[in-house]
């Protein structure tokens, strides 16, 4: 055979067998890899534990009609349709947050409750300008979320 | 074919009339869409300005990625038909790369501050842009560790191939994973999710930074040329001497 499609042969070798193995290292390490668990997630992975003591992430839409903003405290919901949780955060929420955003929120369970010590918002992939966006809930064809 | 194409004097030849225009007609495209993507287009009905850190970011990142490819590519050419130009294009290419990888972590991280709450989420997105980031790094490292040049281009090369796995986990690790970064806007199977005024400087701007990024390669590429005439020019007057 010619030496450079041996060598050729040989690298797209390698390239398969280490593919291979990323994809299976990947799979084994899915639990440490994915950012954060739906609701529903975590009760189908954990059934009916109410405490875990390690840090988790939650990661859903804030429920509406579920904030309650006190002084020190902020308490609300995060839903993915199926199931909900119940949060309490102490610190300030980021700007994004509102109901019906997709937010993050990483701490404990207590009492099937998450304390949390963080709350991140995540954004989604829409982009459009504020008159687009109303246009749009006018129209009806876009729910939108709601304004805080 | 690929002698043809990897001729040093055609390689010249060719980039000698390209280079003038590729740069000027780069810059165009990044002044309007600059101008664009801070002037003339709409805040975002959520993000507000912030909206516009996207413009750098995005074709940084795409860019990034892109080169890296390029990068795996040319160094599959010198691994297997051992041409010395294909080496001078990896290593042309691995410093501009590694630039964009940079330039998008510190855009992403600017905009993540304001938006999301945090600077920096280890989530499988932020993550493998940073090993990107890095394969860029050990490229550079590697082909300069060498006393010999040859061991030096040859592992280099390999790291470059190696790191090709890392881009399809780039590109997917939004959709495979829960991640805190969002989703592609542009390329979806329904078409674009962001509004064509904004798609408008995000396009300027990814033909731009691409074009720009090619006047970079071929004014690194011809430097080296003219270096490695050097040494050999200079290899050839002590032999002289010696003589």
């Amino acid at each position: 055979m010619n030496p450079k499609y041996k060598r050729l042969l040989i690298l797209f070798l390698i390239l398969s067998i280490l593919g291979v193995a990323t994809k299976l290292v990947l799979m084994a390490l899915e639990e440490n890899i994915i950012y954060f668990y739906t609701p529903n997630e975590l009760k189908k992975k954990y059934g009916n534990v109410k405490n875990i003591e390690n840090k988790i992430r939650i990661g859903g839409l804030v429920l509406e009609d579920s904030v309650v903003i006190n002084k020190n405290e902020s308490i609300f919901e995060i839903t993915d349709k199926k199931d909900n949780i119940k949060v309490f955060f102490k610190g300030q929420l980021p700007d994004l947050f509102r109901e019906g955003q997709g937010i993050v929120a990483e701490g404990i369970l207590k009492d099937n409750k998450l304390i949390a010590n963080q709350v991140l918002a995540k954004h989604d992939e829409n982009y459009m300008p504020p008159e687009v966006a109303d246009a749009l809930i006018k129209s009806g064809v876009w729910q939108g979320e709601k304004k805080k | 074919m690929f002698d043809w194409l990897a001729n040093p004097n055609r390689f010249k030849k060719i980039t000698n009339k390209l280079e003038p225009s590729l740069l000027v007609i780069s810059l165009l495209f990044i002044i309007f869409g600059l101008y664009f993507s801070l002037f003339d287009s709409p805040k975002d009905y959520q993000q507000g300005d912030a909206v516009r850190i996207m413009y750098v970011h995005v074709p940084s990142a795409w860019l990034a990625s892109f080169l890296y490819l390029s990068l795996a590519i040319s160094s599959i050419f010198y691994l297997v038909w051992k041409h010395p130009l294909a080496d001078l294009i990896s290593s042309s290419i691995a410093p501009i790369g590694a630039l964009f990888s940079i330039l998008t972590l510190i855009t992403g991280s600017l905009w993540g501050k304001p938006m999301w709450g945090t600077w920096w989420v280890w989530d499988a997105r932020l993550t493998s842009m940073l090993i990107l980031f890095f394969f860029y790094l050990g490229f550079i490292l590697l082909h300069n560790a060498f006393e010999r040049k040859v061991d030096g281009s040859k592992s280099a090369s390999v790291l470059a191939i190696i790191g090709i796995i890392n881009l399809p986990i780039i590109k997917f690790s939004v959709d495979w994973w829960h991640t805190l970064h969002q989703p592609s806007s542009i390329l979806k199977f329904d078409g674009p999710s962001i509004d064509n005024q904004m798609l408008l400087p995000l396009t300027l701007m990814i033909i731009g930074f691409g074009l720009f990024s090619l006047y970079l390669i071929i004014v690194n590429v011809k430097t080296k040329l003219i270096e490695k005439k050097c040494e050999a020019l200079i290899l050839k007057l002590n032999l002289k001497e010696l003589s």
